[in-house]
């Protein structure tokens, strides 16, 4: 089904390069208490003022599943077309570090709460399908802070024990672009949800990269590198593109890639080693023995899948099938959910007789101008949905011209206002009495004589010239589909 | 009342009550015994003027409903107790006071009793004779530099030597029933699941279970029926009916039906022990039930097994005490260093030899070698167990393979230590509920216990057994008081 996508690859002398890329997602469940522990979740706390003691490995404390983040890991999920285990069980990661109370991370190994999947990219030339291998819940880890002090490191735990789903693609990725597609359809998937952010800034979402290299037409894969926590979409691309034009130099030297852990420096724009293979930690991963495995029922999975909302594909779908949009303007619409909402929300308030491209273009265009230039959210947009949706009927039914519509889109920004009462009062009513576009067309042509005979004469650009002098005799009020049939009649 | 302190639970519970003794009178009497008896060394921290003020305050307005009406008792070091040092019998947790109470000692503070402070046991509860204490040796009151067994050491000393009248301890291979084989008491080790481990310091989790330790079978089912509870703190905690123990304890055990497994019959068992199941096997034929002789094929892996399990999860479940949070620090260099220095010198030998076993066993190359087969074996034992309970309804066994042995005997020979819990371990593995009641002595008057097993959550029919059985022994525990100059 999918059609190839324009290739991205490296080339050196006589060989090209393939690019091959899974990504670890991390995404932080989006709930108001932590996995294992009733404390709060909120971004921004003052440190340590978010610490239960389970959050802070007390002796004798011991972890309790928050069935919330079940919930959200499931219809994740659901969203990613995934298969649910029933039964998921929860390990012990073991390592030291200062910002990891219990000397352990409790996270899933063997058997995640969520199996394989898929996701589908809306790549510029056709679809590409990406597979799934696993979701499973884990805890995140505290905060280490070394420059606060030049002696001590500070720890914060406040991020300890909170949830999150790590989200694991397969090698299907091929391109930097691609994986930014990637990454906003992740996003995209679990907006709509609501079991994750996707703030990247707050850290809801980060990535490890693993990437590797191989001679086009090959079958077998390249040694992976592994490049941990990039927590940007810019950084991400960045990093892959540098890390496929190291291995690929490495190989072109006859030298072979070594299995290892790397960090992306995003102010030199390159990664490095962080560790070998062999300095590989043994995470000494075994059954937390505090946890029983966890138990899903059938009835639970559907009462979840019941409640699943609309989602990107499928609203995608239903906009080229019901509003018959083109799946280009559909995918920019419904990328975001808050664009869907407030797109079907000027849609129901157009109402019967509506303009759906004219909608979508406005949306586009000048809200979307608007919004870039202020730097706002759509779901803090200047303008209502309502609004705006008068403001399209208005220029549809004629009352208003497009350009005028401009003027009066910039009127409504301030204030959200009523772009009827605007028009009222600023009388932008477009003038589309036929009669009186006559004459104003005949006072025209009367004033300017030679110009009407040199286009009857076949200087046919003069046209727009007419227009011109007619919209401004009217002051851009009128009617400019009437003053060109005027004019074609009257010339 | 001079006597106050040989007075069991129930007598204690009875004369309070009965308004004969205030609950001033029975802890000040507890009190002036324990600080008496600091020869055998089983405190590491006493809450003596706290225990004499909440006495009072309940004299003042008794309420005398309760189950343990004021009755003053003294708990193992792993239960933490809220603003009372909770050390874990370790050096890495020394300075530890909890802000929070243990589910366990919770439920029996609701129910009237006074703490009395915090008792020795080897450290994180992980030895044979309470000899891995960072708080030295305790002293068994059966005779000088005898082990009180382990690991909850202090409190079986404490009960037989009738410093608190009963006690809780932990068991996570026989910790409790052990140290009440070595010291003439009763101790019960419930069904995993049934005392919410919320609170508790953990050694193995998987293992661990609270419960009661005391002169008699009827204060063990009181205790039991007070700190048995359902816990959502703890996700292994199990919601069953729990029963009115104390209430509902009969003697009547005609036709039960009473498992003597061969494989118990272990080499090189003394005569003694040999002759003392013997013996118990007569007792409960004498009480009207019958005996069967059954096979629980696996029990010779149980002892292997166990020390697969306890240490890998033991090895994870002491991670936490790296110096960074709470108790002791060690200055280092940087991280690594003081995590190095840190737990060197804040664990003990046998913590630090469990810690490494543990890790060995969970690393990647052997995990499947050790860790996952010895989970497997696991499953067999209790399968073994499930099998016979088609056909009896409780089974019959020595606690251990001797008695207590003398202070020193065994510290660097830790397989010879580890063989004696070759009795108790498989009922830790398969997560039943087991007693071990006194049933004799053995040549050198050193007492001796015989251990009943149930099945899963039929607390009340072993403590209906050992029960019926106590009447026909009538036990007498031989204490000289050695240790009162």
């Amino acid at each position: 089904m999918s059609k190839k996508n324009s290739e991205y690859l490296i080339n050196r002398k006589d060989n090209q390069y393939e690019v091959i890329i899974g990504l670890e997602v991390h995404a932080q469940v989006l709930s108001e208490s932590k996995l294992f522990s009733t404390s709060a979740t909120k971004f921004g706390a003052e440190p340590n003022t978010q610490v239960s003691l389970v959050d802070a490995a007390f002796p004798g404390m011991l972890p309790v599943i928050n069935e919330f983040c079940v919930k959200q890991a499931i219809k994740t999920g659901i969203g990613l077309n995934a298969k649910i285990n029933k039964r998921s069980v929860f390990d012990r990661k073991n390592y030291f570090y200062a910002d990891l109370p219990q000397g352990y991370q409790i996270s899933q190994f063997k058997d995640p709460i969520v199996g394989e999947g898929k996701v589908i990219l809306d790549m510029p030339d056709g679809q590409k399908e990406v597979g799934i291998e696993r979701l499973h819940l884990e805890q995140d880890a505290g905060k280490s802070i070394h420059d606060l002090d030049p002696q001590n490191t500070f720890v914060d735990l406040n991020r300890s024990g909170v949830a999150l789903m790590e989200i694991v693609s397969k090698p299907d990725l091929r391109s930097p672009d691609e994986v930014s597609a990637y990454i906003k359809k992740l996003r995209s998937i679990m907006r709509y949800l609501g079991t994750c952010d996707g703030n990247m800034q707050e850290g809801s979402l980060r990535a490890d990269v693993n990437v590797s290299v191989r001679l086009k037409g090959s079958k077998e894969f390249g040694t992976r590198c592994e490049i941990k926590n990039v927590n940007s979409i810019k950084f991400m691309q960045m990093a892959i593109e540098y890390e496929a034009n190291r291995q690929v130099d490495m190989i072109e030297e006859g030298e072979s890639i070594d299995q290892e852990t790397r960090l992306f420096d995003t102010k030199k724009n390159e990664t490095r080693s962080m560790r070998s293979k062999e300095d590989a930690h043994d995470y000494r991963y075994f059954p937390d023995p505090d946890l029983l495995p966890l138990e899903v029922s059938d009835e639970f999975i559907n009462d979840l899948k019941k409640n699943i909302p609309e989602l990107p594909d499928d609203k995608k779908k239903r906009f080229i099938d019901e509003f018959k949009l083109s799946p280009y303007e559909a995918t920019i619409l419904v990328s975001d959910i808050d664009t869907a909402k407030y797109f079907e929300e000027v849609v129901a308030k157009m109402g019967k007789n509506k303009d759906m491209k004219l909608a979508v273009n406005w949306i586009t265009g000048e809200l979307f101008a608007v919004l870039n230039s202020k730097g706002l959210e759509i779901s803090q947009s200047p303008v209502s949905a309502k609004n705006f949706a008068i403001l399209i009927n208005l220029i549809k039914n004629g009352t208003i011209s497009g350009k005028i519509a401009k003027t009066v889109f910039e009127l409504m920004i301030d204030g959200d206002k009523d772009p009827q009462i605007i028009v009222e009062e600023k009388g932008l009513k477009q003038q589309s009495d036929p009669k009186a576009l006559e004459a104003l067309i005949d006072k025209i042509i009367n004033d300017n004589r030679e110009k009407a005979i040199e286009y009857k004469q076949g200087k046919e650009k003069l046209f727009g010239f007419f227009v011109g002098q007619a919209m401004k005799a009217s002051g851009g009020k009128a009617n400019p589909q009437l003053i060109n049939k005027i004019l074609k009649k009257k010339l | 009342m001079s006597d106050i302190t040989k007075q069991s639970l129930s007598e204690l519970v009875e004369n309070i009550k009965n308004k004969k003794l205030s609950s001033t009178e029975v802890t000040k009497a507890f009190i002036d015994r324990s600080e008496k008896s600091k020869e055998l060394n089983t405190y590491i921290t006493e809450d003596f003027t706290s225990a004499l003020n909440k006495a009072k305050k309940f004299d003042q307005k008794p309420n005398l409903d309760l189950k343990l009406p004021g009755v003053p008792m003294a708990v193992k070091d792993l239960f933490c107790t809220k603003d009372v040092k909770t050390t874990a019998g370790s050096k890495i947790l020394n300075n530890f006071v909890p802000t929070y109470e243990s589910t366990v000692t919770d439920n029996i503070w609701k129910e009237g009793a006074i703490l009395l402070g915090k008792l020795n046991c080897d450290e994180f509860a992980m030895g044979s004779s309470n000899e891995t204490s960072f708080f030295g040796n305790v002293q068994n009151p059966i005779d000088k530099d005898l082990v009180p067994g382990g690991s909850s050491g202090g409190s079986a000393s404490a009960v037989a030597g009738q410093l608190t009248p009963i006690t809780i301890g932990t068991d996570t291979g026989g910790s409790i029933r052990q140290p009440a084989s070595f010291t003439g008491t009763v101790g019960l080790k419930p069904t995993y699941g049934s005392c919410s481990r919320y609170g508790i310091v953990a050694f193995a989790s998987s293992l661990d279970q609270a419960g009661p330790m005391a002169q008699n079978v009827k204060d063990c089912a009181l205790l039991q029926e007070v700190i048995s509870s359902y816990d959502p703190k703890d996700s292994t905690s199990i919601d069953f009916k729990r029963n009115q123990y104390s209430k509902e304890l009969t003697n009547n055990i005609k036709g039960k039906k009473i498992g003597i497994p061969k494989e118990y019959r272990v080499d090189g068992m003394p005569k003694e022990i040999e002759d003392l199941w013997q013996k118990g096997i007569q007792y409960v034929k004498d009480c009207g039930a019958e005996t069967i002789d059954i096979s629980l094929p696996h029990t010779s892996y149980a002892l292997p097994t166990y020390y697969i399990v306890a240490p890998a999860e033991a090895s994870s479940n002491l991670a936490r005490y790296d110096g960074v949070k709470y108790g002791f620090r060690a200055k280092g260099e940087n991280l690594i260093d003081m995590y190095e220095k840190t737990r060197s010198e804040g664990f003990g030998a046998e913590v630090q030899r469990r810690i490494m076993i543990g890790t060995y066993v969970l690393s990647s190359g052997y995990y499947d070698a050790y860790y996952l087969k010895a989970q497997k074996v696991r499953k067999l034992i209790k399968n073994d167990f499930d099998k016979v309970y088609k056909k009896v309804d409780a089974i019959l066994t020595p606690s251990t393979p001797s008695s207590a042995f003398k202070i020193g005997e065994k510290t660097n020979d830790p397989v010879s230590m580890y063989l004696n819990d070759i009795f108790t371990v498989p009922v830790n593995l398969a997560g039943l509920p087991a007693i071990s009641i006194p049933a004799g002595h053995d040549s050198k008057g050193y007492p001796l216990g015989l251990q009943i097993i149930g099945k899963a959550f039929d607390e009340q029919n072993i403590l209906n057994i050992a029960f019926a059985m106590e009447e026909k022994i009538n036990f007498k525990n031989k204490i000289t008081d050695w240790w009162i100059k």
